[in-house]
């Protein structure tokens, strides 16, 4: 499975059932240096365009949207010390959590990642 | 998340050489200014607190009042501040407030007296970028016939900040010696005219040089070459300044709040705590006796989640007793810090508290500024 992505800048891989959810370099380069990452609870359950994390840069709190409905099986705790990761791996040991994915209809109807390089041509 | 600067912007001499080097622009105080260069807000801060990172603050307004003596002009702007200006010795700089009739504060300014006794009568006055048009309106509506205010908008503004600061400066400037802090003096850079002072907005030992806007660009592509230097964006002087301790205008100080809420007792002069005679001169002496009812302090969070602007600051129990005006992430302090404004009796550094973050209480502790000590210069005494 490769990986998609959302309008919203994050990214999306499936393994199995199971989404493991980030933000694109794209997101983590317009974010400027992470200093805090709030992660959800495991077990909650998200909807599709729900608050799933909120990502705190020097200058500001945004917030990062499920793209996808589903529960939260893992979240990445290692970025409670080293926020920065999402800076220097965002598609990688940066990754925010993972999902138990109800549909993954959803997961396929998110761009590829031709469709969201043309996508930040538009931006 | 995409950012464009919109139209209608100011633009500082420097905007070109932001661009070059590849500086994020967004709209500030009406101007389109630099946030953050390539290597980005952390690493820029720590530029300036080791070595040295240069500011375009071109977008502050330059101004000068003319008067007749030094005397006249300084009792003007002394009816408008509460500070020392009769006193005021030549080549000395002075951080005021420039306050409204129920004490508010329009703005904070610095006001220097040139160091020539060809300029008595004039001082020079640096104003926030946002406040320039009430600031000059306001100067215009209560200054005297005799005092005149000249804004000098074909003037641009440096910073050069941080420990090796003097070390660059003086390779441009042969004749630098060792000036004091809050002094002033006219100079040659290179062979350019510029107004300097020892001063500065990051808690660091710097300087703040005053060009002709024509001549901005090359002083600071000289200062840039220099390997001690970097380019330091909007972002970084926010993480500075509040590691620092100093207000931002319009976030930490406003017209609601008067000097001693604000905890700039420093900027009330001493001969005028008694002898008054400032807009607001009443409720200032008032508070100065009881205490204000409310007060600026420093927050340090125990956890990492930084609290921003306007989260309430509660008790311990959950009762709501003031917010935050200022607040981030300190990348030397390295955990998050903030200021707000708390009711007087708890403002005490030690007394435990709690801020508001997304629904929920974060423990965290009134604290004493600067979160990062102040390393300006000082002289060894003889």
């Amino acid at each position: 499975m490769t990986t998609r992505y959302s309008r919203d800048h994050e990214w999306i891989r499936l393994e199995g059932d199971i989404a493991v959810i980030g933000i694109t370099d794209y997101a983590q380069e317009q974010l400027g240096d992470v200093v805090y990452v709030e992660l959800p609870e495991v077990g909650r359950t998200l909807a599709k365009g729900a608050e799933a994390a909120v990502v705190e840069s020097v200058k500001a709190a945004s917030e990062v949207f499920a793209p996808v409905a589903g529960e939260v099986v893992e979240v990445n705790v290692a970025l409670g010390d080293e926020p920065a990761m999402v800076n220097t791996a965002p598609e990688d040991a940066g990754w925010f959590l993972k999902l138990k994915v109800a549909d993954k209809s959803e997961v396929e109807a998110l761009m590829d990642a031709d469709a969201y390089k043309a996508f930040l041509e538009t931006i | 998340m995409s950012q464009s600067v919109s139209e209608g912007l100011k633009e500082t001499p420097l905007a070109g050489l932001h661009r070059e080097l590849g500086a994020r622009m967004v709209p500030f105080a009406g101007y389109s200014m630099p946030v953050q260069y390539p290597t980005g807000i952390i690493a820029e801060h720590n530029q300036v607190r080791d070595s040295a990172g240069l500011f375009d603050v071109s977008h502050m307004g330059q101004a000068r009042l003319v008067g007749p003596d030094h005397e006249t002009t300084a009792r003007a702007l002394e009816a408008l501040t509460p500070g020392d200006f009769v006193g005021l010795g030549r080549g000395r700089e002075r951080y005021t407030l420039l306050l409204s009739e129920n004490g508010g504060i329009i703005d904070d300014l610095m006001v220097t007296r040139p160091a020539s006794p060809d300029d008595d009568g004039r001082l020079l006055v640096v104003v926030n970028a946002a406040r320039k048009d009430v600031d000059y309106a306001d100067f215009r509506a209560r200054l005297p016939a005799s005092v005149i205010l000249e804004p000098m908008d074909d003037r641009a503004l440096l910073a050069l900040q941080g420990p090796a600061a003097a070390a660059v400066l003086s390779r441009h400037v042969p004749d630098l010696g060792e000036p004091g802090f809050m002094t002033a003096w006219s100079a040659t850079f290179d062979d350019l005219a510029c107004g300097m002072s020892r001063s500065g907005y990051t808690g660091e030992d710097g300087f703040e040089l005053s060009m002709a806007a024509d001549d901005a660009e090359a002083i600071a592509r000289a200062l840039l070459a220099e390997p001690e230097v970097g380019p330091i964006g909007l972002g970084a002087r926010d993480s500075l300044r509040l590691e620092a301790g100093l207000c931002l205008y319009g976030h930490d100080i406003d017209t609601m709040t008067t000097p001693v809420e604000a905890d700039l007792e420093f900027a009330i002069a001493r001969r005028r705590r008694e002898e008054g005679g400032f807009p607001g001169a009443a409720r200032i002496q008032r508070e100065l006796q009881a205490g204000p009812p409310r007060k600026r302090v420093g927050l340090t969070l125990d956890g990492k989640a930084p609290a921003r602007e306007g989260a309430p600051i509660k008790t311990v129990e959950g009762r709501h007793i003031g917010d935050v005006t200022s607040g981030g992430f300190g990348p030397t302090v390295g955990a998050p810090i903030a200021m707000g404004y708390v009711d007087a009796s708890y403002a005490e550094p030690g007394t435990r508290i709690a801020v508001e973050v997304r629904g929920r209480d974060l423990p965290a502790t009134v604290s004493t500024m600067p979160f990062v000590p102040h390393r300006y210069f000082r002289k060894r005494k003889p």
